[in-house]
């Protein structure tokens, strides 16, 4: 592990870069290509680069097991929260006009909230995916 | 410019085919989940094809005086999805493989045919 | 131009669809199948999908390639040769195949404004979505908006692979059963079926598998 350097150091300077592109691409997602599938995936990508670089163990420190799970539940909470909202206000389940006063304002605001719903599921479900298969163990060996 | 005209849906169809014998034909789960991904993102490509339209641009749209063509968004977001879904998918598919490895000894299906009897 | 790139690259798709088909150690068949992947997102551009080859590009060539590896360092990578022969499998999918062909006749071609996908619901969310939502990108207004329901439903159907997947993996091995010298004979966790049985203990009246 000691002796790749250039990997470690390489991993180092591309992981913060793959976050802020993740973040990026999920708030840019309104005006260009992107939205919360590919920011979660590519969230995910960059702690899958991290365990795959320093080792599982280490990244399950970074970001635990349960906290994973608990994203993977918390964006369909997120999601379909929105709609008890939108219904708590007087429209239909995700109508997100009631949202604001200005409907396209309500509708940007709903937008946002289902889009964060959709990163934090897909961030914890690919996340979880890794870590299940990284942390089984081969039974010969 | 060529003219495409039936070609996509006849190139979608080969490599439908070719995912489709890797399913069918090969005894490695590995393999046939690899041949199942092929079949699928075939069908992807079908339904994007649908959605094109000649000299159209992607649906993102643009402030501008004159008349813009845009391609067809609706086969656009159902694949998006179909996409996650296709990985969470194979992501179950490889689970069990990996359980069905640790019952048998091996992901050959003639070995586990031979196993269970 | 674009009619060019789209047939060169579908035909590099055929070629390396039929390279997995061929290779048999499985390593290789996995960097195939990413390679795939994104000479298919470099299409799907091609086709204006813009936000499905961003997706694919991610999913397919990435996490895909990483879980399926992730499987290989379980399971091992080498495919044994297939014990049959091809002719009934080859026989069936030309069969099929020629079926779709022959359906293909019908299809609308390619690229023209007044197929029939074009006319209803698609010019709503194209003129409209501007004033309704007053986003750009119509992709996500209809995907997070007008179809919202769906997407919802997309999510919950991944929340719920995962919790298939953690079903499966997060316990750990059983014992593994096997058929040795005309009993069943059950090997502690982490024996091959190769392995000859000391460690196990001999059952009786078990042999109906």
């Amino acid at each position: 592990m000691d002796d790749r350097v250039i990997l470690r150091i390489g991993a180092k300077i591309l992981i913060p870069f793959i976050l802020l592109f993740a973040l990026y691409v999920q708030f840019h997602g309104d005006y260009g290509p992107g939205g919360g599938f590919q920011a979660g995936v590519i969230f995910a990508a960059a702690f899958v680069l991290y365990a795959l670089v320093f080792g599982l163990g280490n990244a399950v420190k970074v970001l635990p097991p349960q906290a994973v799970y608990v994203c993977g539940a918390l964006g369909v909470m997120i999601y379909m929260g929105v709609g008890f909202v939108t219904m708590a206000l007087g429209g239909a389940f995700l109508d997100y006009n009631v949202l604001a006063p200005d409907p396209t304002h309500g509708q940007h605001y709903g937008i946002l909230a289902v889009e964060l719903g959709v990163l934090v599921t897909v961030f914890g479900v690919m996340v979880a995916l890794f870590y299940a298969f990284a942390g089984r163990r081969r039974l010969d060996l | 410019m060529i003219d495409v005209g039936l070609f996509n849906y006849w190139a979608v169809i080969v490599l439908m085919m070719v995912g489709f014998y890797t399913l069918i034909a090969r005894g490695n789960l590995v393999k046939k989940l690899i041949g199942l991904n092929v079949f699928q993102t075939s069908v992807i490509m079908m339904y994007v094809t649908m959605g094109k339209i000649e000299g159209g641009t992607a649906p993102i749209l643009v402030e501008s005086g004159e008349h813009v063509v845009y391609s067809n968004p609706i086969p656009h977001v159902l694949m998006l999805t179909a996409i996650v879904v296709g990985v969470a998918t194979l992501a179950l598919g490889l689970s069990l493989v990996v359980r069905i490895n640790e019952a048998y000894g091996t992901i050959e299906e003639d070995a586990i045919m031979d196993e269970a009897l | 131009m674009t009619g060019f790139v789209d047939v060169a690259l579908l035909i590099l798709l055929a070629v390396t669809g039929v390279a997995i088909i061929r290779q048999r150690n499985l390593f290789a068949a996995v960097m195939l199948a990413g390679i795939y992947s994104l000479v298919s997102a470099g299409l799907f551009v091609v086709m204006d999908a813009v936000d499905v080859a961003f997706t694919e590009a991610a999913v397919g060539a990435g996490i895909s390639t990483v879980l399926m590896l992730g499987t290989l360092a379980l399971v091992g990578y080498k495919e044994h040769k297939p014990q049959h022969t091809p002719i009934l499998p080859m026989f069936v999918v030309l069969v099929t195949g020629g079926i779709l062909v022959y359906g293909t006749s019908e299809m609308p071609r390619y690229g023209e404004a007044d197929n029939p996908v074009h006319l209803h619901v698609a010019p709503h969310y194209l003129e409209e979505s501007e004033h309704e939502i007053h986003i750009p990108n119509v992709v996500t207004s209809v995907l997070a908006s007008y179809r919202g329901y769906d997407t919802m439903g997309e999510t919950a159907v991944i929340f719920a692979a995962m919790v298939g997947v953690l079903l499966l993996l997060s316990r750990g091995p059983l014992p593994l059963r096997v058929f040795h010298k005309g009993q069943w004979v059950t090997l502690p966790p982490g024996a091959r079926h190769e392995d000859p049985p000391r460690a196990g203990v001999p059952e009786e009246g078990d042999g109906d598998g």
